[in-house]
């Protein structure tokens, strides 16, 4: 079966994000950037699964700007088979992302759909529960194990409290999760021969979907700043302010 | 005023503390309908009944909906959501895996994990890991809204006296089927709503070590523990003891981070704590940034001391 990834181009997740002195938003003129690393999960494990002989064929998909073309490239370089960019330098809301991934979807058939959990910029986690419902199949979402079992997969999920198992009708969409695996380093030969992997462009008009935002962003501040903290030299004096806080 | 269906978070005997913030939110909205959903729900909803704040209570009992399956619970919502102005979930792992689902079904965005409401369609929300607040305002017709637990005062669990009916209920999906679940047996307090939280890192060197540091400690303050991911990563604990973005967000009275270094992914769980505490032996370590009180050493022989010493 085929697998459909798809993988979104963020701020790196070491960068100090900053905010713009006018409230327009973060600042992310000469940051740098890379594949969010929730997807780089879930593309590990299209690849382990293609390992495997469960899955056959593996198409990246990136909703962005044209530099997103990179983020896919990387996809490629760690073992994706081919990839498609629907190319739009607007803010893009999950659930017009997940119209795209539905659209594509329709087209291509795929077996799973595995995305990351949440993007690490707008944290929003809901793409992948999106995607599944407007495909109107089932949702494994904070994967940390998948295994396929014939037309089901079987995922084992992090929910509050611990782990639970489901089993889902194929086909299916998975969230990863951070613990899903450890993703790969792309080698350099690897590198060179994603370049010459297919990578069709496209835009959203394509797949017929409005991107307009839903949500209008009236102002992005920076969050309340702490006051400066003390020091203490020794034990006896944290104790002892642990006593002022009412505590011990 | 608007009419508000609240998502009821239970265990099938005990309705969770998260939906107590929720409804909080939900409350500054419009008038609230609490749903209760599952198999053998009766207790649940009665206790849903006496949250102050709740007019009404839905129960739509159905082994289709005993594990909150998405592919069962959302058309239910989705359905109910026609005589309603919003549906609010709290930001639990629950929440999180059916409201966006809800929101594809009705075509609406979702606003996931709000801070505050600042208007009938205007919210505060975390983005980039909590190192900056968006304002948003939506403009589709109905809401579909997450709430951080930590963000808004619990509603009073009693007091209240809402009228309980039962809700037909849909169709198993047949999509997925719930196999079982591991849940990590604690007498500590929960992590989420802990007044005082102990949190070991990286430094704690393995399981055993962390057991042996971090329990004393925790069991002395009667603080639920909690870990940084590379403590989780590296097996001292299991996952559900992570706190940081992705794992939980929280905000005790007391945070102590132990041989926790700081990174802007384990702040972004924590960094609304009332105080915050770290010992570290690096003093450099970004942690002292927003810690209020710091204690600069080896954790192998201080939290053994301070162990003592309360």
């Amino acid at each position: 079966m085929k697998a459909l990834v798809t993988v979104k181009r963020v701020i790196d997740y070491n960068v100090k994000p900053r905010v713009k002195a006018d409230g327009t938003g973060v600042d992310l003129a000469n940051v740098k950037m890379s594949m969010n690393p929730f997807d780089e999960i879930a593309v590990e494990e299209a690849i382990r699964l293609k390992e495997k002989g469960v899955v056959t064929e593996i198409v990246a998909v990136s909703v962005g700007p044209q530099k997103a073309q990179e983020t896919l490239r990387t996809a490629l370089a760690m073992g994706a088979d081919r990839a498609i960019l629907v190319l739009t330098d607007d803010e893009v809301e999950p659930l017009a992302v997940a119209k795209i991934v539905k659209a594509i979807a329709d087209e291509e058939q795929p077996g799973l759909i595995i995305t990351g959990k949440q993007a690490i910029d707008d944290d929003s986690n809901q793409t992948g529960q999106m995607i599944a419902a407007l495909l109107g199949r089932p949702q494994g979402t904070f994967a940390n194990e998948i295994s396929v079992d014939g037309d089901s997969v079987i995922v084992k999920r992090e929910v509050d409290g611990g782990l639970e198992t489901v089993k889902l009708a194929l086909p299916a969409i998975i969230t990863a999760d951070l613990r899903l695996n450890e993703p790969r380093y792309a080698s350099l030969p690897n590198i060179m021969k994603a370049k010459s992997k297919p990578l069709a462009n496209k835009t959203p008009a394509d797949y017929g979907v409005d991107t307009t935002t839903r949500l209008k962003t009236l102002k992005v501040s920076e969050p309340p700043v702490r006051s400066a903290g003390i020091k203490v030299p020794d034990v006896d004096t944290l104790v002892a302010k642990l006593k002022e806080l009412g505590v011990a | 005023m608007a009419n508000v269906l609240v998502w009821v978070e239970h265990d099938g005997a005990v309705v969770k503390d998260a939906t107590l913030s929720a409804v909080t939110a939900a409350a500054a909205l419009g008038d609230v309908t609490a749903l209760v959903a599952g198999a053998g729900v009766d207790g649940v909803a009665a206790a849903a009944a006496q949250i102050a704040g709740v007019s009404k209570v839905l129960t739509a009992d159905d082994a289709a909906y005993a594990n909150a399956l998405a592919e069962n619970v959302a058309p239910l919502i989705a359905g109910l959501l026609a005589g309603y102005d919003a549906f609010v979930a709290p930001a639990t792992t629950t929440g999180k895996n059916v409201a966006p689902r809800v929101a594809a079904l009705l075509d609406v965005a979702q606003i996931s994990d709000i801070l505050s409401v600042e208007g009938p369609k205007t919210f505060t929300r975390p983005i980039y890991a909590g190192n900056a607040i968006a304002t948003v305002e939506s403009t589709d017709a109905k809401l579909v809204i997450t709430v951080r637990g930590t963000a808004f005062a619990k509603a009073e669990a009693t007091g209240g006296s809402a009228a309980v009916e039962a809700i037909a209920a849909g169709a198993d999906s047949g999509l997925s089927t719930f196999l079982g679940s591991e849940i990590a047996k604690s007498e500590r307090p929960e992590l989420t709503s802990a007044k005082i939280i102990v949190s070991g890192g990286r430094a704690l060197k393995d399981a055993d070590t962390f057991a042996a540091t971090i329990t004393p400690l925790a069991d002395k303050l009667g603080a639920a523990i909690g870990a940084s991911r590379a403590a989780v990563d590296a097996g001292y604990v299991p996952n559900d003891y992570q706190v940081g973005q992705t794992g939980k967000i929280v905000a005790p009275e007391i945070y102590v981070a132990v041989g926790i270094s700081g990174a802007i992914q384990h702040l972004a769980g924590m960094k609304d704590s009332k105080t915050i505490i770290a010992i570290n032996k690096d003093e450099d370590a970004p942690i002292f940034q927003v810690a209020d009180i710091g204690l600069v050493g080896d954790l192998f022989t201080l939290v053994p001391e301070l162990t003592g010493k309360l």
